[in-house]
């Protein structure tokens, strides 16, 4: 799939930037939020918590986030949760970025 | 009806500050759970958080104060979600929290009195209690989480136990097969009946939102990872692999007949909502017969001697 130009409705769309807030000492470790988010935005952490459970940390691309909450809602420990950061105007940089990844070439996702 | 949402009062102060100190503020569902109760006690991987997150959800989704909705539950891992929420909540002995609804429903029709129970508890010591409420159609919201075995006391075989099962008392796999929840649910007359695992948070926030919406006996079944009792025996590893294999083999398929949704051991689980039907709960069949009779006679109007 692959976007020739931006769409004609982009200016009516954002996408929404999410931050993702971790309380760390409530996490149990489960690892469900960093299996299930849908844009793979977490990973285990190498640290450890006061429990000593590895809680989850952001990856590289943190803005990858766009708050759509599934982490909160997944989390049995009400560790994790998201908050809206702004609602990004949608460019040909993001249109390209979405195009790429969801065509397998993002190793993150082509592991699934 | 006047709605509010009670302040955030915290008896446990000094966590509050020591949480915000550290830079994150505290969870936005904390204003519905006493303060100083999280960390809960459930085990890693356990879905009990997740269920009681989605319930939250949906009290979030329909906009509900903490004095419009009343928490029932019994006995067991499940029944302590009666301790974690911050709203008139009930912890009732072991599979009485139906009996306890039922009174609490019929003396007070204004709230939404939810019973939050698990599959040993309703099924097991309460079975009776169940199909007789849904029988009389009261006006309950039952959300069953069913761990496939009695999780608080060590592992032990329960009423909806699947065939050849392992557990602590059945080593050598279970001879009885389990109890097709959604189906004796149905059966006893339940007018909305679902079932969804823990793999699909947002319908079942949806489903439990949909459930507050009806007048009547409704039934959510709610499948749930339990490493520790359930999965450990039957080497279904830890709570997240059973969350990968709800991933894998539940099938969504709404309006199905629930005689099919029997669960087999590694077997497919058929998860949607099964029945939305519509029928006069008990409070409206007793205000429409015999109070009516009771008024009718009061004037004066062939009254029996």
């Amino acid at each position: 799939m692959k976007f020739w130009r931006l769409p004609l409705d982009s200016e009516v769309h954002s996408i929404p930037v999410g931050r993702v807030q971790i309380i760390e000492n409530r996490c149990k470790g489960c690892g469900f939020c960093i299996e299930f988010c849908p844009n793979a935005c977490l990973k285990e952490s190498k640290r450890f918590n006061a429990k000593g459970y590895h809680p989850p940390e952001l990856i590289f691309q943190a803005e990858d986030c766009v708050n759509c909450g599934l982490c909160s809602l997944i989390c049995p420990e009400f560790a994790i949760f998201t908050e809206l950061q702004e609602a990004k105007k949608i460019t040909e940089d993001d249109i390209r970025k979405v195009t790429t990844r969801y065509s397998r070439k993002d190793k993150r996702f082509a592991k699934r | 009806m006047k709605r509010r949402l009670r302040e955030l009062q915290p008896f446990d102060k000094e966590a509050e500050e020591r949480a915000i100190e550290l830079g994150h503020g505290l969870h936005p569902d904390d204003k519905y759970l006493k303060p100083g109760r999280i960390p809960h006690i459930w085990c890693p991987g356990c879905g009990l958080g997740v269920v009681l997150t989605c319930f939250i959800g949906a009290l979030r989704q329909k906009q509900f104060g903490v004095d419009e909705c009343a928490v029932v539950s019994g006995i067991g891992c499940t029944g302590r979600v009666a301790g974690y929420l911050d709203m008139d909540t009930y912890h009732t002995t072991h599979g009485r929290a139906i009996p306890f609804a039922t009174g609490l429903a019929l003396a007070k029709p204004d709230t939404h009195v939810a019973v939050f129970s698990g599959d040993g508890d309703l099924f097991a010591i309460g079975g009776n209690h169940l199909i007789h409420a849904a029988r009389r159609n009261v006006n309950l919201k039952v959300i069953c989480v069913n761990n496939f075995n009695f999780g608080m006391t060590g592992g032990q075989a329960g009423p909806t136990t699947p065939l050849d099962a392992k557990t602590s008392t059945t080593p050598l796999g279970n001879a009885e097969p389990g109890f097709n929840l959604p189906y004796l649910a149905h059966a006893s007359g339940a007018i909305y009946v679902a079932r969804w695992t823990t793999f699909h948070p947002r319908q079942l926030v949806h489903s439990i939102g949909e459930s507050f919406d009806r007048t009547g006996f409704t039934f959510i079944e709610v499948i749930a990872p339990c490493p520790t009792g359930y999965g450990r025996p039957n080497k279904l590893g830890s709570g997240l692999e059973e969350m990968r294999y709800y991933r894998d083999m539940s099938e969504i398929r709404y309006g199905a007949d629930p005689a099919d949704a029997e669960i087999k051991l590694r077997g497919k689980i058929l998860v949607g909502t099964f029945e939305a039907a519509d029928r006069p709960d008990f409070m409206e069949t007793y205000r429409t017969q015999v109070i009516a009779r009771a008024q009718a006679g009061g004037k004066g109007k062939g009254r029996a001697a």
